[in-house]
């Protein structure tokens, strides 16, 4: 395929031909400002998707339960995105991105579409490329976007908190009761999930986030929404439809309480600051070698403190945006 | 490493009834350790499956092994169904235990390199890297 322009690009993702959306999730990823044009256009064809995170530390059963809830939902006639991440070595910066062979079974299907990502380490903009990959699905029709992610790490926070539902899954067998305390996630939880509810065990790890969510009923203000828990196995199907339900449920229930506007609101601005975040650090990048170079010798002289630093560098970063807009 | 628009994106799959995964997940760990992204697909795909999955994350490099036997008739299917969804750019690299005989079949359907139990770690990340940098000087690259 010769080079596509943006306009082509955006017409095959609105068309929702494949090779399209893959390759817009590139430059997504690849946070290149030549993908940035296609992503804009896509962006006005957004807000349709009904965007879900699904947490949990590693080997709670995220993929595998997302490969069942996606065959749930193609049953009920819902056509799937889904962005499963997964860490990246912090060694090499490399990833081995094991998710998509648990979802084998639903992959086939032409009314889903999954893609793997690796987090990318310390560089961040995990964030602002996920929402822009959920961006692209959302755009292409998918009815349902659903983001795996690992639960710890500032940044996998944040992609969770921007989805309009939030699943947390806790499983039995791995240590802690409820690891969904120790990573802080549990506050974030629209609906909970203990998996592996096909093994004696489970019932431990019902119990015990029972009782730390009577703890969270009672501290916090307006419980207009309890998060249900929704006990899971994939072996037996036990639950999945439930899943899917509650999921279906907690959209309605964010539209008829009006919360809807205010969850959309404070997902658009961690998407704007996260952006702005990645922009600033790119332009910081770029200038490893010129200004940054400049000061960094000032301040290791004593001259400069880091504050000034920044700020000297925050001004010219602006004179450099006020030149880009003119 | 490089991060973002550097990184190399590599699917690998195991086609075939036998169920021996060491050596694609001995490749998957060496190709991370050199900083690439490795999608690891699993073992018993279809050349279909492989396909779409490798449509779908938008890979470099399409590497599938077979442990003997069907490679040239797997990789004329694999080749197929890249070719009617249009997809050019994609580099296919073999792997597993096939006769001399077979390579230049192979090479005829479009197969960039061919990775054996004796190639080292050190050369087949040398190999991914020399074919996506050729890739990428082409006058058409990926859009
Ligand atoms: N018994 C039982 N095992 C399950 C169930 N769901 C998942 N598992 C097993 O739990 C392990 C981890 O499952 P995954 O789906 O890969 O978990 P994950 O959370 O996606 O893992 P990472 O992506 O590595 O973080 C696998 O061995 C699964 O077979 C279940 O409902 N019951
Ligand atoms: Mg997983």
């Amino acid at each position: 395929m010769a080079r596509a322009t943006p306009k082509q690009l955006v017409a095959e993702v609105l068309e929702g031909r494949v090779q399209g959306i893959a390759r817009l999730i590139s430059k997504a990823e690849a946070g290149d400002e030549d993908g940035q044009e296609a992503l804009a256009e896509v962006f006005r064809h957004t807000g349709r998707a009904h965007i879900v995170g699904i947490t949990g530390v590693p080997g709670s059963g995220k993929s595998t339960l997302v490969a069942a809830l996606t065959r749930e939902l193609r049953v009920s006639g819902k056509t799937v995105g889904i962005i499963a991440v997964d860490p990246t070595s912090p060694f090499s910066g490399g990833a081995i991105l094991g998710d998509r062979i648990r979802m084998a079974e639903v992959a086939q299907d032409s009314g889903v579409f999954i893609r793997s990502m690796a987090t990318h380490g310390a560089l961040g903009g995990l964030a602002r490329a996920s929402l822009d990959a959920a961006d692209v699905l959302d755009a292409a029709g998918f009815d349902i976007v659903l983001i795996e992610t690992v639960g710890v790490g500032q940044d996998e926070v944040d992609i969770v908190r921007a989805a309009q539902t939030v699943v947390v899954i806790s499983a039995p067998g791995l240590g802690d009761d409820i690891q969904a305390i120790k990573a802080g996630i549990l506050e974030i939880a629209d609906i909970h999930v203990v998996s592996k509810c096909d093994r004696s065990d489970a019932n431990d790890t019902v119990r015990a986030l029972r009782g730390m969510l009577k703890l969270e009923v009672a501290l916090s203000d307006a419980p207009q929404w309890a998060p249900p828990v929704i006990r899971t196995s994939v072996p037996e199907d036990l639950g999945i439809d439930k899943l899917r339900l509650a999921i279906a449920k907690h959209r309605r229930h964010l539209e008829s309480s009006g919360r809807m506007d205010a969850r959309r609101r404070r997902i658009m601005e961690t998407r704007i600051l996260k952006t702005a975040e990645d922009m600033i650090r790119n332009r910081f990048e770029n200038r490893r070698d010129g200004a940054v170079s400049g000061l960094l010798d000032r301040v290791l002289a004593h001259e400069l403190n880091p504050y000034g630093a920044a700020r000297e560098l925050l001004t010219a970063l602006k004179e450099e945006g006020t030149h880009e807009a003119a | 490493m490089e991060e973002g628009a550097g990184t190399i994106r590599v699917l690998l799959c195991k086609v075939g009834l036998d169920g021996h995964d060491r050596g694609v997940k001995v490749v998957a760990r060496v190709l991370r350790d050199a900083g690439m992204d490795v999608i690891y697909g699993g073992i018993h795909r279809t050349p279909e499956e492989v396909v779409s999955a490798a449509v779908q994350e938008d890979v470099d490099v399409l590497g599938i092994s077979l442990l003997s036997g069907a490679h040239v008739p797997l990789f004329s299917r694999v080749s197929e169904l890249l070719e009617k969804q249009d997809v050019r750019d994609i580099i296919l690299v073999a792997g597993g235990l096939m006769p001399d005989e077979d390579l230049p079949k192979l090479k005829a359907l479009g197969v960039a390199a061919v990775l054996r139990q004796d190639t080292t770690p050190d050369e087949i990340v040398a190999i991914i890297r020399r074919l996506v940098a050729d890739r990428d000087e082409r006058p058409a690259p990926r859009g």
